[in-house]
């Protein structure tokens, strides 16, 4: 039976995947998060729609790195977990982080610290236990900065660059490193852009695609496929052109 | 954001919350001055329309299963897609089932949606037990049958004006096997389909295609598809193979030539007088599912889909009367569907009874109007209705003739504070608080 571990469970794409999991081979589901009541409710989700997998939720501090340990010390008491999935994360409204330091530091604090915090300590883990997959979920937004989500999108590229370097540390060993990068999906974060007339991706294709890249042990997962062109076309374009662009 | 029913027609400028959680939701309610709750958005017309929405998309978790009596509990934007793909494989069926399974089950109770069984299992609300409403006070009450009986009846077939439902516990129904036995009749005229429905009446499921552009001695010539649940089979679900239109058709494409040519062909498709087999519930329940967005071949106008009831004591006098002036019109659909209802129910604005329904789709233009509007004129003087989810255009005086309980449901809704706080653009046209 495979052991997985969920962060930000209650994140619509998160919680997409863990209904995919829940479909298919046996499983052992812990759900991390910070509402117990919206915690509860994926959980109790979950178990109608499969009575025989275990489901296990867990509330913690996301913010405070005694308390992330311990809830990574705690997932592998019963034994080592297969697949870690990293996915927390909020779109805050860049005009009004920018005119707030304290909403920029809680901003980068949630997108990038907490989700770093929880990927190494996972990451020690399943190096040490030699196996696992662990996928963090970054953000088309992190390949390029731009004006209405740099906060946001600098966090989402600290989660890109860490995950490069983990890649390169587990390299020559079982554990695979997955790193995902969402381009807009409809989801509660994106509800702003929803009403703004935005295209957005149906989540639980992207949760589908997420979990097909976690069973190969894709490096790097651009969801829909078509933002890997996009973000390469966007990357290419020299500052001086780019700086002009209404993006 | 601009926003449309399935018809597309009409549309308004709305804006729209989608609460993750019940809690959510009651703040939204109690931020927001009126709104209308909306699901899936698969009501025709203007029945989830309003200047604020309240979307239930994130109300989307299953919160028990009793897998002894099948009494399933969920929050109300869980669709009948997702129970199927869920149950079915654990022998279990939902209850009733309108033409489409991509409705959320909030909508299937506010519009009390019917089904190809009607005759025999009534409508969803029948099979609901229990249910938990949003009040416009902010608060939450639990109704069913017997605890608040009149908000219960209010609220199945009250399309969302008595309050946001949260949640639901439906009776699932067992099955041995997720196939369909199929019999398709074909009947040449009216009079030969209605006297076909009679004879299968012990059928659990019945419905007919009928040709509405045929005339003369063809008026009213139909196919009636009967069908049974199979006794042994595999329990599945198809994955879903369904295409996309993907953009507006030309306005051009649906014409009455095209039309004609199509009935044509559709009739003449079952060459034998009557042909059973076996086939996946999907096809027999959703043959439309199978083409996502079909509402776009009817191009940027838009169409409004008709659909009324006649009482039993119109008879045939009566269908043959409207379909009359709609194959004088030339301007039906391409194709119709009848079924003859069974008993009614207690719900204030609940659309079936005993007697027929006809629904078709018509292309949103002026002259459809005129001709709806005299149709309109026609049921009423049978003593027939229009179904309120599928209507874009009924007048209050129609409405409130036709539905003659709707003081009744009005003063249900003072009762527990829906005044000013859930109305829609429907329920201002129809006269509604």
């Amino acid at each position: 039976m495979r052991r997985i571990v969920i962060v930000g469970a209650t994140s619509a794409i998160a919680e997409h995947c863990a209904r995919i999991w829940n479909s298919g081979e046996p499983v052992e589901l812990t759900l991390v998060g910070r509402d117990r009541r919206r915690l509860d409710l994926v959980a109790k989700d979950l178990q109608v729609r499969n009575a025989t997998n275990t489901v296990e939720v867990v509330v913690t501090d996301f913010l405070d790195p005694i308390a992330v340990q311990r809830t990574v010390d705690s997932a592998a008491v019963r034994g080592p977990v297969d697949i870690v999935l990293v996915a927390h994360g909020t779109l805050p409204d860049q005009a009004i982080v920018e005119e707030s330091l304290a909403l920029s530091h809680a901003a980068i604090e949630i997108n990038a610290l907490s989700p770093v915090m929880f990927a190494e300590g996972f990451a020690n883990q399943m190096l040490h236990a030699g196996t696992g997959t662990l996928a963090l979920i970054s953000s088309v937004a992190g390949d390029r900065g731009r004006r209405s989500n740099y906060i946001y999108g600098a966090s989402k590229a600290l989660l890109s660059t860490f995950a490069a370097g983990l890649q390169h540390r587990a390299a020559g060993t079982k554990v695979k490193v997955v790193l995902i990068k969402p381009g807009p999906t409809d989801t509660p974060m994106t509800r702003e852009l929803k009403s703004g007339g935005a295209r957005l991706a149906p989540v639980g294709d992207v949760a589908a695609q997420i979990v097909r890249a976690i069973d190969r042990g894709t490096p790097v997962l651009y969801v829909p496929g078509i933002w890997r062109v996009i973000m390469f076309v966007i990357r290419a374009i020299p500052a001086k052109v780019f700086n002009r662009l209404p993006l | 954001m601009q926003i449309h029913g399935w018809g597309r027609y009409p549309s308004v400028d709305s804006e729209i919350t989608s609460p993750l959680s019940a809690k959510d939701a009651v703040t939204q309610v109690n931020r927001i001055g009126s709104l209308v709750p909306r699901g899936l958005a698969r009501s025709y017309g203007d029945s989830s329309l309003a200047d604020r929405v309240l979307e239930t998309q994130y109300l989307n978790h299953f919160e028990a299963f009793d897998e002894r009596s099948g009494l399933l509990t969920c929050e109300a934007g869980v669709s009948l897609d997702e129970i199927l793909r869920v149950f079915v494989p654990r022998g279990w069926f939902l209850p009733v089932t309108p033409g489409t399974r991509f409705i959320t089950v909030g909508g299937a109770i506010a519009s009390d949606v019917h089904g190809k069984n009607h005759h025999v299992q009534g409508t969803f609300g029948a099979h609901v037990t229990e249910l938990r409403l949003l009040l416009g006070n902010g608060e939450q009450a639990v109704t069913s049958p017997t605890d608040k009986p009149d908000l219960f009846r209010a609220t199945c077939g009250g399309m969302g004006l008595t309050g946001v439902i949260l949640s639901a516990t439906v009776q699932l129904k067992p099955i041995r096997s997720s196939d369909i036995v199929e019999t398709t009749i074909k009947a040449p005229s009216l009079e030969a389909v209605l006297a076909a429905f009679n004879e299968h009446e012990s059928s659990t499921y019945s419905v007919a295609w009928i040709d509405c552009l045929a005339r003369g001695k063809n008026l009213g010539r139909s196919l009636l598809t009967v069908g049974e649940h199979a006794e042994s089979g595999p329990l599945q679900v198809s994955p879903s193979r369904a295409i996309t239109v993907p953009l507006d058709a030309p306005a051009f494409l649906l014409n009455s030539l095209t039309m004609r040519a199509f009935n044509s062909l559709y009739y003449a498709k079952t060459v034998r007088a009557s042909h059973t087999r076996r086939i996946p519930f999907e096809p027999f329940f959703y043959p439309l599912d199978r083409v996502h967005d079909w509402n776009r071949l009817y191009g940027k106008p838009g169409f409004v889909q008709y659909q009324f009831m006649l009482p039993r004591e119109a008879g045939v006098a009566g269908l043959r009367d409207v379909l009359e002036r709609i194959a004088a019109s030339g301007r039906g659909s391409t194709l119709a569907v009848l079924k003859v209802f069974g008993a009614g129910n207690d719900n204030h604005l609940s659309f079936p009874g005993p007697g027929y329904t006809l629904a078709l789709d018509f292309k949103a233009e002026p002259a459809v109007f005129a001709l709806l509007d005299t149709l309109d004129r026609v049921v009423l003087d049978y003593g027939g209705r229009i179904y309120v989810t599928k209507d874009a255009r009924m007048s209050e005086e129609t409405f409130k003739r036709s539905y003659p309980r709707w003081q009744e449901f009005e003063s249900v809704r003072g009762k527990y504070h829906a005044f000013g706080k859930f109305a829609s653009a429907q329920s201002i046209r129809l006269g509604l608080q």
